[in-house]
């Protein structure tokens, strides 16, 4: 018998409970991928776990690609379509961080744990938790841990999929242990610039004095906060770190600035983008430092739009759990599935607190609203339910 | 030492030779052996919840190579039960198993009980202080008794660090281990000093032998443990695995001290209780220690020789000049 989207509903407090009954499953991975450090560009121990979660639950096609994915597949009933369910590796902390993660009887707490030891878990459990729930889709999906997501990382293990993919893909979720609620269906804008800042062998020390780069990185900053950023829609320009100098007493001689422009509004990033470009040409000028405007990472704005019966289906899954949706546009992965024309939605699994802290806390009961959102859709996309119409 | 050097060949394991579980479980199914995991606890509420959740994913729901875990308490006044029991472990207060025995605090006497409270052909304990736990701190230890009908007791060493710019580095037990033990079975068991670490309180052991060993209740267990063995079923009862690293706390001196005053209890008392006291055998002058090259353990002798010279009145010379 067809299912319908009611009983898709319908069945959704069964999977909860059924998840319930074999927890350990994803908490233990969740433990296991938050004590393998994945700094970006570093993450190949957790793809041999991955890879080897793969192979123990019976998928298909198992590898790890040119740009350091770990990528499986497991094959539907009928195998016709495939859904891509895909969380990213990599995590803001150094390898040499304790990453040891503890246990409490409410939550997890380790570096890293919500994001996105958690998203992970929940993709290297997804086969044997849909074997256990007796759970068989139709579609295949591809099950896929992406590298190089963070940062300078420029969600490039994603966008190298989806530019070498060769099997077409229905739709995509992408998993994120953090906020339970979270629905992105769109990608913001956005520049990761970093401004380097170097002083010359040559430098003019009588025409343009010796206080260092530290001064210049202040300038170019007084600048940019003089740079007109529009409210609505909602456009942002973070300063995100600063380096330069040694000691108290050498002037610096080098120094960088690393900022993100995000905005809402279509071109908005490559207005400001132009800005800065000039004020770092006027600063280079009048300072006698070398000054370099580089990209670190850049997204385009793009949505596949809040009626979308991908979003309509999430919603209503969502609702019927009693999960208050928490709309926002993404600035990772889902750009890419967006631009590749996939229709994409970035979830959240769990609650948590002290995101990017070496405390950093997810909640254990609501993974299990969170895992079951995630059951819940992948049917409502094998049963034809997220299609737009042609 | 031929015997010795054979046994280290041949009864020395790595975690990796056993990390295909799907074969492990063919093997227990054909073996037909039931396998009690027993967690022995005081105040552990900051590990004993990962424990729990990686032994039960990975030992029970994957791979159900474990009948049962439980945890074995000594009266622990923190949340460590509740914890253990909100994940699915078994736990129960030492003092209400047996409770005809009396109760003493120990962690021997955790251990002890679990042989009456478990029901598994094999138990295998496991610490609960351990930060890096993973599945290999079971199924490392239990698999040599799945294939080796004549093992009867297995141990976890542990720390070969993975980089190391000589090649060949030192490899042995803790502190207690190098400094008390490993020179005591030096002296007068050369035999066991095969034994990385025999202080580790990671072990798997067959309920046949188990139920046949007295249990002394606090530090001296496993140097009394290995003893017993020895003595009834000879050097071949045992194996060992190399677990690789264990992050655990590290404890005070005082601590530490503590413990080898256990371990001489015991070991003393053994010797008693096996006649040796006053007629003790000849004293080895070679202390065994290990050294690691590659996934080979190589034990290295050293001749000491703790000459003694007699109170400088007796020397001739000494009297002669001082008039004495």
């Amino acid at each position: 018998m067809n299912k319908t989207m009611d009983s898709i509903l319908d069945s959704l407090p069964a999977i909860t409970e059924g998840i319930q009954n074999i927890r350990e499953i994803l908490l233990a991975n969740a433990v296991m991928f938050g004590e393998i450090p994945g700094p970006t560009g570093q993450e190949g121990a957790r793809v041999r776990f991955m890879k080897d979660r793969f192979h123990e639950c019976g998928c298909q096609s198992i590898c790890e690609d040119e740009a350091g994915n770990a990528i499986a597949m497991l094959p539907g009933k009928k195998g016709n379509r495939t859904i891509l369910v895909s969380a990213h590796l990599d995590t803001p902390f150094f390898g040499a961080v304790d990453h040891t993660v503890t246990v409490h009887t409410d939550r997890l707490e380790g570096p890293g744990i919500l994001d996105n030891s958690i998203g992970l878990a929940a993709v290297a459990s997804l086969p044997i938790i849909l074997e256990k729930l007796g759970i068989e889709l139709d579609d295949n999906l591809i099950l896929m841990a992406s590298a190089k997501s963070l940062g300078e990382g420029n969600i490039a293990g994603m966008r190298f999929f989806l530019e070498n993919n060769k099997v077409p893909i229905r739709a995509g979720i992408l998993v994120e242990g953090g906020t339970l609620g979270r629905l992105s269906y769109a990608s913001l804008g956005m520049l990761r610039g970093n401004i380097t800042c170097r002083m010359p062998e040559d430098y003019n020390y009588m025409r343009h004095g010796s206080a260092g780069a530290i001064p210049v990185l202040n300038t170019i900053i007084r600048r940019l906060l003089e740079i007109p950023i529009p409210q609505e829609p909602p456009t942002h320009l973070i300063m995100g770190q600063v380096k330069a100098g040694t000691s108290y007493n050498t002037a610096a001689t080098s120094g960088a600035l690393h900022f993100e422009v995000r905005s809402e509004q279509a071109g908005m990033v490559d207005a400001i983008e132009k800005q800065v470009k000039n004020i770092v040409g006027e600063v280079a000028f009048s300072s006698g430092f070398q000054l370099e405007l580089i990209a670190a990472a850049r997204r385009m704005n793009g949505s596949i739009g809040y009626n979308h019966p991908l979003v309509e289906s999430m919603r209503a899954i969502m609702e019927r759990l009693a999960v208050r949706p928490s709309i926002s546009p993404s600035t990772g992965e889902l750009a890419a599935l967006i631009h590749n024309h996939i229709p994409g939605i970035t979830i959240g699994l769990t609650r948590g607190s002290k995101r990017h802290e070496l405390n950093e806390t997810a909640d254990i009961e609501s993974m299990w609203t969170g895992l079951t959102n995630i059951i819940g859709l992948l049917q409502a996309i094998d049963g034809g339910f997220c299609d737009e119409e042609s | 030492m031929k015997n010795l050097e054979n046994w280290i060949k041949n009864n020395t394991f790595h975690h990796s030779q056993f990390f295909d579980q799907r074969e492990l479980l063919r093997q227990k199914e054909k073996v037909g052996a039931s396998i009690s995991l027993c967690i022995p606890t005081l105040n552990e509420e900051a590990t004993i919840g990962k424990e729990i959740v990686i032994f039960r994913s990975e030992l029970m729901e994957r791979y159900p190579l474990v009948d049962e875990i439980a945890v074995i308490d000594s009266g622990s006044t923190d949340k460590t039960l509740e914890v253990a029991a909100s994940f699915g472990a078994h736990t129960y207060f030492a003092g209400d198993i047996l409770p005809e025995e009396g109760h003493k605090r120990g962690k021997g006497e955790n251990l002890w009980k679990a042989i009456y409270q478990l029901k598994g052909d094999i138990i295998c304990y496991v610490d609960a202080d351990i930060k890096n736990i993973h599945p290999r701190f079971c199924y490392g230890l239990v698999a040599p008794l799945l294939y080796r009908e004549n093992m009867h007791y297995v141990k976890a060493f542990y720390d070969r660090p993975l980089a190391f710019s000589q090649g060949i580095r030192p490899s042995g037990g803790g502190r207690v281990t190098e400094i008390l033990v490993r020179p005591l079975f030096s002296l007068f068991y050369p035999e066991l000093t095969g034994l990385i670490q025999p202080l580790s309180g990671e072990y798997a052991v067959r309920r046949k032998v188990l139920e046949r060993l007295p249990f002394p209740i606090g530090y001296g267990v496993e140097t009394s443990h290995i003893l017993d063995v020895y003595h009834e079923w000879g050097l071949d009862a045992f194996g060992q695995t190399d677990l690789d690293q264990r992050v655990h706390r590290n404890q005070a001196t005082t601590s530490l001290g503590k413990m080898s005053f256990g371990i001489l209890q015991s070991f003393l008392g053994r010797m008693e209780k096996l006649g040796m006291p006053g007629q003790l055998p000849e004293m080895s002058s070679i202390l065994r220690q290990f050294q690691a090259k590659d996934n080979e353990y190589l034990q290295v002798e050293h001749e000491i020789i703790e000459e003694e010279r007699p109170p400088m009145i007796e020397i001739e010379g000494y009297r002669e000049k001082f008039g004495i």
